[in-house]
């Protein structure tokens, strides 16, 4: 680009983007003055509220490398701040709604309640569920893999169930299993068995006529052409089912308390401190559910891109 | 038959049942191919082309006439994997690098490991792809892809290569490369080859024999023996036998058009 | 249609397995009630068959069989007394109420007999309990999808709203929200927001981010070509707006509707479960635990399974109508 090409260029840039600046910031103080006269806290939120906005456009527009992160993290914490100053501001008693600072208070000082919490419900109620449920499901899959006839009964009876209210059957089964983790875990193994079968039952049909005919010239067997065409080029769709489960074996885990179980537990803490109206300690049992369900979903995000790395939808990046 | 023929097929029919009522696909389809024969069978879409290639790797069954292949059956043949089948589409798998791809064929029909890596070179280096063996396919062009596939098909002993339109979908820079590239590699391996295509050009210059054909019913109505000398530069297509026989050729696909209009 | 002899097969599979479970899984339930009543039995004390297997204890007494079959509080009801069980609460309700209502205690405007709006009204009748968690979650799923899809035309025209809220949006998929509905009741309740719009609340917001998310997919999905064709036009952003994108974000909006709509009933469900509500079909689940009444457990159960069936029937039949006369499907 020449010297004066630049120079009309960013002139042209810096113009519009002056013209575009002023009136939404002129717009935005009218909002807080307004906001301040009806209450001086109303304003002072919503001038922290705009003015963190304002600077998240301003490092949209930037362009800069680092915003693909620094941009959501920014909104992230602005909601934190203004959950913390309108708590503070207006008083809101605890019982209602606890500031995140009381709530990190409730998290530091009864952590080993909480790990203790975490290790009934989400290690051995929803992760043991969730490792059988899969299990059963993909083998479910395999087994019914060689008939077109079950096939085509089961995927529109599966999706079905898959759309149905699972959780209802958690006071059933804890009839049967007991209150121990056991019942949690068969409430897992019910609620994520069907996504899983229905996305395992789809993707091995996923291969094109293509792809079975090169079988054929091979004379490949039925295991052979299983394991090195159909399997693979099932995985996206077996991973599909496996993270949309994730969600699904903790709300199954945690919900399957509330029926029923020892004096330790996710759901069974949520319930009591619920019933002492300690809320702080409720929301550090969601804050806890909330990390453990990102970092199962992360996990088996990060198993789905190193074993299906090839799929179009992963290469983006390489 | 004579010693060498490796295909024959004498009255062959196959009817496809639809819904519109059936559709004669081949009809009476008389040919014999001798070894180390290359092979073009050229003509319009739904004139059979592809589904009598089918036939023969046993792909579709015929519903009348014979058909042998290296004096069996066609599905004996399969399972004795007579031959190699490149497809239209490269038909990769992303999941494997380009050396899993060509192993997979190996794998399949039991190679010992240290006989895998060797044919996996070799064919590499027959498509001129050294190198590229440890690349996953979708980090290659599609003329370099088609190349791998074709690679794929030569890595186990079937004297047979059967391929249905393999450049189809390529541009005509690339496909004369490879077509040129074909050729050559035909004369070292002596392989027998049936090609599937609809450019006369890339048939004339290919071919010992073309087979024209054309639709409803699907039957053969030209074959053509080519004189054209065995050592085929690129520039042999501006000479007149090249153009004559190219004519020729045409001349049979507007007959069996004919009867159309 | 080829597909309703498998289907049939399937469903006759699992009852099957349904029925071959009914007599093991009441069989200690009804020889423990049997023994009491001084039948006799082998082995004759709670101790020895407690420490006999199952299968013997099956063998050894054919005569305690049909108890198993038909026991009163099952660990597992036969399907047929779950079907019964329905039908009593709702249609049978109905037949009863009707030749005892006609007394004509109200007013005569009412084009409803009063047994039958007593079907409605009636604390047992299924309906009623149906009808209080159907309600929340249509208002809820209306108010969630309505927000979803003015938040996601947001992200799809606005640079900064895409990148803060996206990956939240995303992110709260992974969290198990729905585990703390009960809560957001009782606060609601709390702060003196009552009836409908507190479980409203859950179902909108758990149908809210799956139609955020399938919308924002659906209006970013047409392709450069298109967009370039409408831009040799000079068509205005409005017309981009609803001749382009707004259609050809239908089909994926559908498929997020049918998810949000079984997110939402699940909601309105679980939020009825640890809270004392006395209505809805969650509480009945919940009271049929307490005090152990099986039946009326999977009762509820299958209504709520019906329920969402019909919803995402309904959402279904619209989607086939919209998509048809827009030319997307044929």
């Amino acid at each position: 680009m020449s010297g004066t090409q630049a120079g009309k260029f960013l002139g042209r840039n810096l113009q519009s983007s002056s013209k575009s600046f002023l009136a939404p910031v002129a717009g935005a103080v009218a909002l807080a003055g307004a906001g301040a006269l009806l209450d001086w806290r109303l304003g002072l939120v919503l001038a922290v509220w705009l003015a963190a906005w304002g600077l998240n456009i301003v490092l949209t527009e930037s362009g800069s490398p680092g915003r693909r992160f620094v941009v959501p993290t920014l909104f992230g914490i602005t909601l934190l701040v203004l959950w913390q100053m309108s708590v503070r501001l207006f008083d809101i008693s605890q019982v209602i709604l606890p500031a995140p600072t009381d709530i990190w208070e409730a998290i530091t000082t009864s952590g080993p309640v909480l790990w203790a919490d975490f290790v009934q419900t989400v290690v051995k109620g929803a992760l043991s569920g969730y490792v059988m449920g899969a299990v059963l499901a993909i083998a479910t899959a395999i087994a019914v893999d060689r008939s077109q006839f079950l096939q085509r009964g089961l995927l529109p009876v599966g999706n079905f169930i898959a759309a149905l209210p699972i959780v209802g059957t958690a006071p059933i089964l804890v009839m049967w299993f007991g209150f121990g983790w056991q019942s949690k875990a068969a409430v897992v193994v019910v609620m994520v068995f069907f996504p899983i079968l229905v996305n395992t039952v789809a993707g091995l049909k996923e291969t094109d006529a293509m792809q079975r005919d090169l079988m054929r010239t091979y004379a490949a067997s039925y295991w052979q052409s299983f394991a090195k065409l159909r399997l693979p080029a099932a995985l996206p769709f077996i991973f599909n089912g496996l993270k949309v489960s994730t969600t699904l074996a903790l709300i199954g885990a945690i919900v399957a308390e509330f029926f029923g179980s020892p004096i330790v537990g996710m759901g069974f803490r949520i319930k009591t401190s619920f019933g002492t109206l300690e809320l702080a300690m409720v929301w550090a049992e969601i804050a806890v559910a909330a990390v453990a369900g990102s970092g199962l979903y992360g996990l088996v995000t990060l198993a789905e891109k190193r074993l299906t790395f090839w799929h179009p939808s992963q290469r983006a990046g390489r | 038959m004579s010693q060498d023929t490796v295909i024959k097929a004498e009255g062959l029919n196959l009817v496809f049942e639809t819904n519109d009522g059936p559709v004669h696909a081949l009809k009476d389809v008389d040919l014999e191919i001798d070894k180390g024969e290359f092979v073009s069978f050229i003509g319009p879409s739904g004139c059979g082309k592809t589904t009598f290639l089918r036939c023969i790797a046993a792909l579709e069954t015929p519903t009348g006439g014979g058909l042998s292949v290296n004096g069996m059956t066609p599905d004996e043949a399969r399972r004795n994997r007579a031959y190699g089948y490149v497809f239209q589409a490269a038909g990769l798998y992303p999941w494997r690098t380009i050396a899993g791809n060509i192993k997979l064929p190996l794998e399949i029909m039991g190679y010992s490991r240290a006989d895998q890596e060797s044919r996996v070179k070799n064919v590499l280096e027959l498509v001129d792809l050294e190198g590229f063996g440890k690349k996953y396919p979708w980090q290659l062009s599609g003329g370099m892809q088609q190349r791998a596939s074709i690679a794929r098909a030569l890595a186990f002993d079937a004297d047979i290569l059967l391929m249905d339109e393999p450049f189809g979908a390529l541009d005509e820079i690339v496909r004369d490369h490879l077509n040129e590239q074909l050729l050559q590699l035909w004369a070292r391996t002596n392989k027998t080859i049936g090609f599937v295509t609809h450019s006369i050009p890339e048939a004339v210059y290919l071919s010992t024999k073309i087979v024209v054909m054309s639709p409803r019913p699907g039957r053969i109505t030209d074959i053509i023996d080519s004189p054209l000398p065995k050592e085929r530069p690129l520039d042999i297509r501006d000479t007149p036998e090249f153009l004559e026989i190219a004519h020729r050729v045409r001349e049979g696909l507007r007959a069996g058009h004919a009867y159309d209009d | 249609m080829r597909n309703v002899l498998p289907i049939l097969t399937v469903v006759a599979v699992l009852l099957g397995v349904w029925y071959l479970a009914v007599a093991p899984m009441n069989f200690r339930l009804a020889l423990d009630a049997a023994t009491r009543g001084g039948a006799d039995v082998t082995p004759a004390t709670p101790d020895e068959q407690g420490q006999t297997g199952l299968i013997r204890l099956m063998l050894d007494n054919p005569s305690v069989m049909p108890a198993a079959l038909s026991f009163e509080r099952p660990r597992l009801p036969q399907p047929q007394a779950v079907v019964v069980e329905i039908y009593e609460n709702t249609i049978g309700l109905a037949r009863n109420c009707e030749w005892q209502g006609f007394g004509g205690e109200r007013d005569n405007w009412s084009p409803l007999s009063d047994g039958c709006l007593r079907v409605i009204e009636n604390r047992r009748s299924l309906i009623f309990h149906a009808w209080q968690t159907l309600a929340p979650t249509l208002l809820g799923f209306a108010i969630g999808t309505g927000l979803g899809v003015l938040l996601a035309v947001g992200i799809v025209y606005n640079r900064t709203m895409d990148l803060s809220v996206m990956p939240w949006a995303i992110a709260s998929q992974t969290i198990p929200i729905l585990a703390i509905a009960p809560m957001v009741i009782v606060v609601l309740n709390a702060v003196g927001i009552q009836g409908l719009l507190p479980k409203s609340l859950i179902s909108s917001y758990l149908s809210f981010f799956p139609v955020v998310v399938g919308m924002v997919k659906g209006l970013r999905s047409p392709g450069a070509m298109d967009l370039d064709l409408l831009r040799t036009y000079s068509a205005s952003g409005a017309q981009e707006f609803w001749k382009l994108r707004l259609p050809s974000s239908l089909p994926y909006l559908f498929a997020s509707l049918k998810i949000g709509i079984a997110a939402a009933l699940v909601g309105t469900i679980v939020a009825e479960l640890p809270t004392g509500a006395r209505f809805g079909l969650g509480s009945r689940l919940l009271t049929g635990s307490y005090y152990g009444q099986t039946v009326q457990i999977w009762a509820a159960l299958f209504m709520a399974a019906i329920c969402a069936a019909l919803l995402v029937w309904l959402i279904g039949a619209v989607e086939k109508r919209t998509l048809t006369r827009l030319g997307l499907v044929r």
